[in-house]
């Protein structure tokens, strides 16, 4: 007898057991989709739609070309020089009257007017009065009505906003913008603002960065040296404000810091400075950086002294015993052994720092404000969406540029977070 | 056990959705600009309307502008019922389409019969808006601060060499821009001709520049008596009304420059789409008829718009006051005012904001 049968090894039931075993892992991996599942719903609930969002509004731009779908087609044909034609003047009449009555010219309004300053009262004012012409000549009625109809400027910014995408809001997120003849030109010097603000996020954060290394490393050294009785009660103290409300820590920095808050009065009571000399601690860019810097502090304390823990004290001693300075060693031994807690402290306070909000609007007066305030008051007063959009995007995209280039200078890798 | 669980959970989550509801019909939402402000309206008109028609009135507080209603309405959620506006603000809430048109023969007649049309100050009723005071911004000071001459006009807050010290604004061009010009030179009467014109403009915000590195910005009208009393700054711009009550009910020594005061009105206006309209309107009424809008200057210095009003004003009701030495419409105080030009700032408002954000930044 052939003996050369294959013999399959079956399982209680009868099924093959690799069938079975393919089976069950196949339930397991089902199993573990669903244990996920709810964490994937809500993280793209609430960030990867809301991100995919702001990355849509910052370059949507339907306003214009569906509140005045006649007059936008009718511009087509316009090259640019001159005043349109009659006929473009009596259909952005008629779609006026239109926008007038079902009230969403202000819409429309506040559109036109981000792009070009006195828009909105163009418009307004110009619905308001239009339902009393009633016959031609619209090119001369609607002009007497208002003579910015007859600047060729105007034509061009519907034209231009004629488009349902745009880019313009990047341009206005680096105080650009495009001219009547399309060519990017800089904004007016009294209305240039987003440029300084980009550069002071920038110099804040790394500021930032720079003062929690500084004060964090002793720190995390000293936690991580002593003995666990003593490290543990200073890691409380470490942890403690980290627990607390952000809002009651930048309050309290306010009644530390201002004019006549306790450090003031102290140093006036010790004599150090005239009463009628106080320093202005507060309102201002240093106010910004001594309370950030207090608040991400422990931020940059936690992933050293994690990293820390893990150095060999006998390392030192070793090196040391070699005949380094103490000053060699540390700088030859133990510092490069610190490296990744420092890499990722110093990522973790940046990135957050970039994005800071509360801290500045409270505490930053007007020299102190950043980018995230700007964004906030666009979403929140101005209303302007598309700028809000691409601001934050930019900032999102220079984020993950820093992550890409930490992780080329330094190597992703070697993070060590805790 | 579990039957009774879950009967009783079906009670609880009836009851509970019956109470909702009930609340949702007999409340409606009124903003305004909080402090001793919203707590004189709360007196005069809140708590009196809740007596007389058992409706409750949810007091919530903002900043002023149309940012937020825009938002509400646009969207389509429209949670707040009335909101406390500038005249600006209404008119160009209006013409946009924020605010529900209001039809003023709702409103009540004056006792000896004068109807509501002639009884309210001329230009204190629009079509959106319906006035409740009139109020000003004013600069305040505390004398304990300057040892030896003390500030008393336009031109003293703009030197800080004679007058040295912080000052505070508000973080808004309106007003300002106005005292800048004054300050400057211009005649309350110039003002807004020389405002309307780009090198007006430019011109007002050199001489904020002059003063600019001692600037503080407030946004909330609590703020300024706040930051007088921790001597943060040594001046500060303020509505009249706030610092009325920090002198008068927590006996603070400021000191009120009547000189340049801009004065404008609030109005009660209706965020188009509210919910609770009918409710609302009776509020509106209510509270705008002759004793609530004589009753509400008994708790503040900020005046009444209707004439029938004006002779009821008497004495503060905590402290016993006179009320009339306060009012910004004291002839003594009203030598040299100047009112908000609400035709200027709806039609500017925009632009001049855009700038004054770029200038304060930076």
């Amino acid at each position: 007898m052939n003996t050369k049968v294959k013999r399959q090894i079956l399982a209680a039931d009868g099924t093959p057991l690799k069938v079975k075993l393919a089976q069950t892992n196949r339930r397991r991996q089902l199993r573990a989709i669903w244990l996920v599942a709810p964490l994937f719903l809500f993280v793209s609930a609430t960030f990867l739609v809301p991100i995919a969002d702001m990355l849509f509004r910052s370059v949507d731009d339907p306003v214009v070309s569906t509140l005045l779908p006649n007059t936008t087609k009718a511009l087509d044909t316009w090259n640019g020089q001159g005043l349109p034609d009659e006929l473009v003047f009596q259909t952005l009449a008629k779609e006026l009257r239109a926008r007038r009555a079902d009230q969403t010219i202000g819409k429309l309004a506040s559109r036109l007017n981000f792009e070009k300053s006195g828009m909105r009262s163009l418009f307004t004012k110009s619905g308001r009065k239009v339902k009393h012409i009633k016959t031609g000549p619209f090119k001369e009625k609607l002009i007497k009505i208002d003579k910015k109809w007859a600047d060729g400027e105007t034509w061009s910014v519907i034209k231009r906003l004629s488009a349902p995408f745009t880019g313009v809001h990047y341009l206005a997120a680096v105080d650009k913008k495009l001219d009547r003849n399309g060519v990017i030109v800089s904004q007016p010097d009294v209305r240039q603002i987003y440029v300084i603000l980009w550069l002071r996020t920038l110099w804040i954060s790394l500021a930032v960065t720079a003062f929690c290394l500084l004060l964090g490393y002793p720190v995390s050294y000293l936690l991580a040296t002593l003995p666990l009785r003593t490290s543990n009660f200073l890691l409380i103290l470490v942890l403690l404000p980290f627990w607390t409300s952000l809002l009651v820590r930048t309050t309290s920095w306010i009644v530390l810091l201002q004019s006549h808050g306790v450090i003031n009065d102290l140093m006036v009571f010790l004599g150090i400075i005239a009463d009628d000399q106080r320093v202005r601690m507060i309102y201002n860019q240093t106010g910004t950086l001594i309370a950030m810097t207090q608040i991400l502090l422990p931020f940059m304390i936690l992933p050293l002294y994690s990293v820390m823990k893990t150095v060999p004290p006998s390392y030192m001693r070793a090196a040391q015993s070699l005949g380094a300075s103490p000053f060699w060693s540390f700088f030859k031994v133990y510092l490069p052994q610190t490296i990744p807690g420092i890499g990722a402290g110093c990522l973790l306070v940046f990135i957050l720092a970039i994005g800071y909000y509360i801290t500045p609007a409270l505490v930053g007066g007007q020299d102190g404000q950043l980018i995230s305030n700007f964004i906030a008051y666009h979403m929140k007063f101005s209303l302007n969406w598309g700028l809000a959009g691409a601001l934050g995007t930019m900032l999102l995209i220079s984020v993950l540029a820093l992550y890409w280039l930490y992780n080329k200078v330094v190597g992703i890798e070697n993070m060590k977070l805790g | 056990m579990t039957k009774i669980y879950k009967l009783s959970s079906f009670l609880v989550a009836g009851v509970l959705a019956l109470g909702a509801a009930k609340a949702q019909a007999d409340s409606i939402t009124a903003v305004s600009w909080g402090g001793a402000y919203t707590k004189s309206q709360l007196k005069a008109y809140h708590e009196p309307f809740e007596k007389k028609f058992g409706i409750k009135v949810n007091s919530m507080d903002y900043n002023g502008g149309l940012a937020e209603i825009q938002t509400q309405v646009q969207s389509g959620n429209v949670t707040w019922d009335v909101v406390d506006v500038e005249l600006a603000d209404a008119i160009k809430g209006c013409d946009e389409g924020l605010f529900e048109r209001i039809d003023h023969s709702i409103l009540p007649a004056a006792p000896d019969g004068t109807s509501a049309k002639d009884d309210f100050l001329p230009g204190t009723l629009t079509e959106c808006g319906i006035g409740q005071i009139v109020w000003s911004q004013i600069i305040a000071f505390d004398p304990g601060q300057f040892s030896g001459k003390k500030p008393s006009s336009m031109k003293d807050f703009f030197d800080t060499k004679n007058f040295p010290g912080k000052r505070g604004i508000r973080k808004n061009p309106k007003v300002n821009l106005e005292w800048a010009l004054i300050a400057d030179g211009v005649a309350p009467g110039e003002v807004y001709k020389t405002l309307g014109t780009a090198a007006g403009v430019d011109r007002a915000f050199k001489k904020l520049d002059t003063i600019k590195s001692d600037l503080i910005f407030w946004e909330a009208g609590a703020q300024p008596p706040q930051m007088l009393a921790d001597k943060e700054v040594s001046m500060v711009s303020a509505y009249n009304g706030r610092i009325f009550n920090a002198q008068v009910t927590e006996n603070k020594p400021f000191v009120i420059i009547w000189d340049g005061q801009v004065w404008d009105l609030d109005l009660w206006a209706i965020p188009k789409g509210s919910k609770n309209l009918k409710n609302t309107l009776k509020f509106v009424a209510f509270s705008t008829d002759t004793q609530r809008n004589a009753d509400q200057a008994k708790y503040i210095s900020y005046g009444p718009v209707r004439k029938s009003s004006a002779p009821l004003v008497s004495k503060h009701a905590e402290t016993g006051v006179e009320m009339k030495p306060h009012m910004p419409t004291n002839p003594k105080n009203f030598k040299t005012a100047l009112q908000n030009n609400f035709v200027f700032w709806a039609d500017n408002f925009d632009e001049i904001n855009e700038r004054f954000n770029a200038w304060m930044a930076k």
